[in-house]
């Protein structure tokens, strides 16, 4: 006989309808760097619930009627953008999708205006993705819609950095002592630097590996102001041992920006390939938060090999993005 | 009441005349008529008295660079509203920056400057003109005919010279005229795209670093520059340890060169732009705790002369956007001296010598032909400012006086203020608490 | 004022079989029933009446757990967004008789937002309520098919259900709350 498990993972206390305001603090979702462990903890566990939902023949359920949702993007997206599209729609919330460019910003259109205009429409939650690092602080002291960051400039990206964590979690049994090693353009990465908060806040140890032109300044010491972690440019190295590997997309322009001199060196020093993951342990797992360069940062057959979860990694985005929505939507914050 | 006035019994400080001393300052007619202990001795007998226990009372402060905003800016500033902010600050002398729009490159725009000033000013106001036309980086402006205008010094502030050639130029040129160079010095390919000092907290908000090596680059080229030329060179708000390095060798060859820090350089980290504050976003970026101190320990040191306010005011909507869009500047005229303060209610630096770096020091780089200035010396122009050291306040900007508000400091609570500024004898600014009373 | 006891250990045990042998009887047959947890103590109660069934009828019936927090009609105005958490249903729910089960019918809406979750599962044959008390004041027309305990109650009053697998004892206890009035 089949017998439901209590749940194990529930450090909350067992009654019906705990509030979820006793971990949760967040009105916005900015970084990943004012998350507690247990709220990634709460995220992840009611992830799990909106995966269920996903496996249904009826991917809806109506926890956010009546809730209305503006993407904001001010970079062009199509995975993001349809992640939070989808997420938003299955929990039945209204969706408006206003893909503002860069240029009319440049034109004069400025950020409040813009926001202030959303607020007047009765905006509850704005998603937004903007070139310029910090751009959702603005917006999160002007309007009293909820904000998520679907990415700011080099500076974060923490629904990616969480349904990375969610991937993760599906496959390694604990986060404590996890070897995640992320190859690739940190210095431009606002991917790397959420994932770095969450898995150092998890209490993963991550090592990065790059060359130095794309590596940020003041990584060498230990300060309050950003975790402590490990560099190595040697791949070989920077793998050994690795639970989790972690390539990040290269902008084709930074070759130009000579920050590297060519990207046949960079192919043959950086990229992810079956060989180069013979030196990390031998269930590594294999991210990657696309759009993928095939064959430049990773290479095609790990792309499509057993070890990669990039797929998993979309799938995991729209159970991950519901859940924040979900989160954020309750409460009077 | 006549036109004489006693501020007395307050603390006299001086440093032009190294004076330090309880005593009164009598003005007659727009100048310093008598200073002493004993006002038995009064040269006159119809006069208003100030009180000034407990006040310190010291020759009007001189900033030898500000951002005035006229013309071309007048939504953020005007000569106006920026000279009286600078009277509230304790300022009697002030020297705009040629970046308005059209830019200080000609006589006719000098002139503008001094006419308006001498129209709607509250302190005097002292033109720097332009090294380059437009301050396009191409051809020198007239230097001689500037000269005569009455400017103070040539720069292009806001921007380098990034021709090595024009500034060697520049300063030959500009030697038989006697004046400064007053440099801006960014490598602008160092800092392309910069939005705050590089290191650690510019990695955590995903903003493009701005290294110091930026600053010292062209600060070492300079200093070479100005051997190689003799020409004086004054090195503006300077930022990093590395430039002061650089200032003290050139010191010690006995090289004509001077250097100016800023309020916020001195008392302020990149700290302050945690949660994006675009009001602590200014160039030279606020550096570490590590560039403080040795900036602080330059100044007692003589390696950097003055202190200037770069005082940068915008409108609140030039700032209220995303970080890398808002121009880079702060509104600091109204609480320059009480940040500094600060320094020295830490007993970092003597009050004696922050004097001097706001009146007799700067009165050295620009020289007497604009009159003696930054002294207290029987005789010349009163031009007079009177600190209260340990009154408490808290930062207010909407109270600015300044079109700027844009000042992280914004709500920081202070030990010392300016309590009353007179220029040519008459008051700029004079807190509510002070009041003349007549003699009895 | 404390806590008064109204169901223990093995007043939980009798009941829990009666209600058993009702759904039998009720079904007719186990073949296309399934039971249905309500989460969180729904759960343990559905575990432990298809251990009954199996022990009754030699039959092993599936269990399932279901989570109503998305279906909550009152979510907008919640204070206090409740913790969200897995549906867990083993089999296709089409054409089969669900037993929804849960600790205490009060208002009905916990129970409609039930059978709003369970029908974007799928299509039941039917569906039935097992409830361990029925405490009364619906206000949606709800009623229980199997019922443990009918106890009427003040709203002044909680019913506290506490089950060994979730709370380390089996007791059913009626607390009075303070009114508004009595609060300090």
């Amino acid at each position: 006989m089949r017998t439901i498990q209590q749940e194990k993972r529930v450090s909350l206390d067992g009654k019906r309808g705990i509030p979820i305001d006793s971990v949760w603090q967040h009105k916005h979702i900015l970084d990943l760097d004012d998350f507690t462990p247990a709220e990634i903890e709460l995220v992840m566990q009611t992830t799990d619930a909106m995966h269920e939902i996903l496996s249904r023949p009826i991917k809806k359920v109506p926890a956010l009627r009546g809730k209305s949702l503006v993407t904001l993007f001010y970079e062009p997206s199509t995975r993001t953008r349809s992640s939070f599209d989808l997420a938003a729609k299955n929990l039945s919330a209204d969706v408006i999708n206003l893909a503002a460019s860069t240029s009319s910003v440049l034109k004069g259109e400025c950020l409040v205006d813009t926001l202030e205009t959303l607020e007047a429409l009765g905006t509850d939650i704005i998603i937004m993705r903007h070139p310029h690092s910090g751009s959702p602080y603005v917006a999160a002291r002007h309007v009293k819609a909820h904000i998520i960051n679907a990415g700011d400039g080099w500076h974060a990206h923490p629904t990616q950095a969480l349904l990375d964590l969610y991937t993760i979690r599906q496959h390694k049994s604990k986060f404590k002592d996890l070897k995640v090693t992320i190859i690739g353009d940190i210095k431009h990465s606002r991917v790397a630097r959420s994932n770095i908060w969450g898995l150092t806040k998890m209490g993963a140890r991550v090592k990065l590996c790059c060359p130095f032109t794309l590596l940020p300044m003041g990584l060498d010491k230990s300060h309050g102001n950003f975790p402590d972690i490990e560099v190595e440019p040697n791949i070989d190295r920077a793998l050994k041992g690795a639970d989790v590997a972690m390539a990040l997309r290269l902008q084709l322009e930074r070759q130009q920006s000579g920050l590297l001199p060519s990207l046949r060196e960079y192919t043959k020093m950086y990229q992810l390939t079956e060989e180069k993951l013979a030196h990390a342990k031998d269930d590594v797992i294999v991210l990657h938060p696309g759009p993928v360069n095939e064959d430049i940062e990773i290479s095609s057959s790990v792309v499509h090999g057993p070890r990669s979860l990039i797929n998993q990694q979309v799938k995991n985005g729209v159970a991950v993005r519901m859940a924040l929505l979900y989160l954020l939507s309750g409460g009077t914050h | 009441m006549t036109n004489s006035i006693l501020i007395n019994n307050g603390r006299i400080i001086d440093p032009s005349q190294k004076m330090d001393s309880i005593g009164s300052l009598l003005i007659v007619n727009g100048r310093i008529a008598w200073v002493g202990d004993n006002n038995d001795k009064l040269p006159a007998s119809d006069y208003g008295i100030l009180d000034a226990k407990g006040l310190i009372i010291c020759p009007g402060f001189i900033d030898m660079h500000c951002h005035l905003r006229q013309p071309g800016f007048e939504e953020k500033e005007t000569i106006s509203s920026g000279s009286r902010a600078a009277a509230k600050g304790g300022f009697t002398t002030i020297c705009c920056m040629p970046n308005t729009n059209p830019p200080l490159d000609s006589q006719g725009m000098i002139d503008y400057i001094k006419v308006t000033a001498t129209n709607e000013g509250a302190t005097r106001v002292l033109p720097i003109g332009c090294i380059s036309r437009a301050r396009a980086g191409k051809e020198l402006v007239e230097m001689g005919e500037l000269a005569e205008a009455g400017v103070i010094g040539f720069s292009d502030d806001g921007e380098p010279v990034k021709s090595s050639r024009l500034m060697r130029q520049a300063m030959e040129y500009s030697l038989a005229f006697g004046l400064p160079i007053i440099e801006h010095c960014e490598d602008t390919l160092l800092s392309e795209n910069g939005q705050m000092n590089e290191g650690i907290i510019a990695t955590k908000l995903g903003l493009c670093g701005i290294p110091n090596a930026a600053e010292e680059n062209i600060v070492s080229r300079d200093i070479a520059l100005a051997e190689l030329t003799g020409a004086r060179l004054h090195v503006a708000h300077v930022s990093t340890r590395g430039s002061v390095e650089l200032l003290r060798r050139a010191k010690e060859k006995d090289l004509n060169i001077t250097a100016e820090v800023t309020p916020h350089h001195l008392t302020l980290t990149e700290d302050r732009v945690i949660n994006y504050d675009t009001n602590a976003k200014v160039n030279p970026p606020l550096r570490t705790e590590k560039d403080v101190e040795t900036l602080i320990a330059a100044l007692k040191e003589g390696v950097i002369d003055i202190i200037v306010t770069d005082h940068a005011p915008h409108t609140d909507n030039d700032k209220l956007c995303e970080f890398a869009l808002a121009p880079f500047g702060m509104s600091v005229f109204e609480t320059a001296i009480s940040s500094l303060l600060k320094l020295v209610h830490q007993k970092q630096i003597d009050i004696k010598l922050l004097i001097s770096k706001l009146t007799a020091e700067p009165a050295k780089i620009i020289g007497n032909n604009f009159g003696k200035l930054g002294t207290l010396t029987v005789g010349e122009t009163a031009d007079i400012t009177i600190l209260n050291p340990d009154i408490e306040w808290v930062v207010d900007v909407n109270r600015f006086v300044s079109k700027g508000k844009n000042n992280p400091l914004n709500g920081e609570k202070f030990k010392g203020k300016v309590m009353a500024t007179i220029h040519n004898g008459k008051f700029t600014y004079r807190d509510d608490s002070i009041k003349p009373r007549a003699k009895v | 004022m404390g806590k008064n006891i109204i169901m223990n250990a093995a007043d939980i045990r009798r009941t829990l079989a009666r209600i058993s042998h009702e759904i039998i009887e009720h079904n007719k047959s186990t073949q296309h029933l399934i039971l249905v947890g309500m989460r969180t103590r729904g759960v343990p109660l559905a575990n432990r009446l298809a251990a009954n069934i199996e022990g009754f009828e030699g039959v092993s019936v599936p269990v399932g757990a279901l989570d109503i927090s998305l279906y909550r009609d009152d979510l907008p105005s919640l204070e206090l967004q409740p913790v969200v958490k897995s549906t867990d249903i083993p089999v296709n729910i089409d054409n089969k008789a669900v037993v929804l089960v849960d600790d205490v019918l009060y208002t009905g809406r916990s129970t409609r937002a039930a059978m709003d979750a369970l029908i974007d599962l799928g299509r039941p044959h039917s569906i039935q309520l097992a409830v361990l008390v029925d405490r009364g004041h619906r206000e949606l027309p709800i009623r229980a098919d199997y019922v443990g305990k009918n106890m009427p109650s003040s709203r002044h009053e909680e019913i506290q259900v506490r089950l060994k697998e979730s709370d380390g004892t089996d007791e059913v206890a009626i607390i009075p709350t303070p009114t508004k009035e009595e609060q300090p």
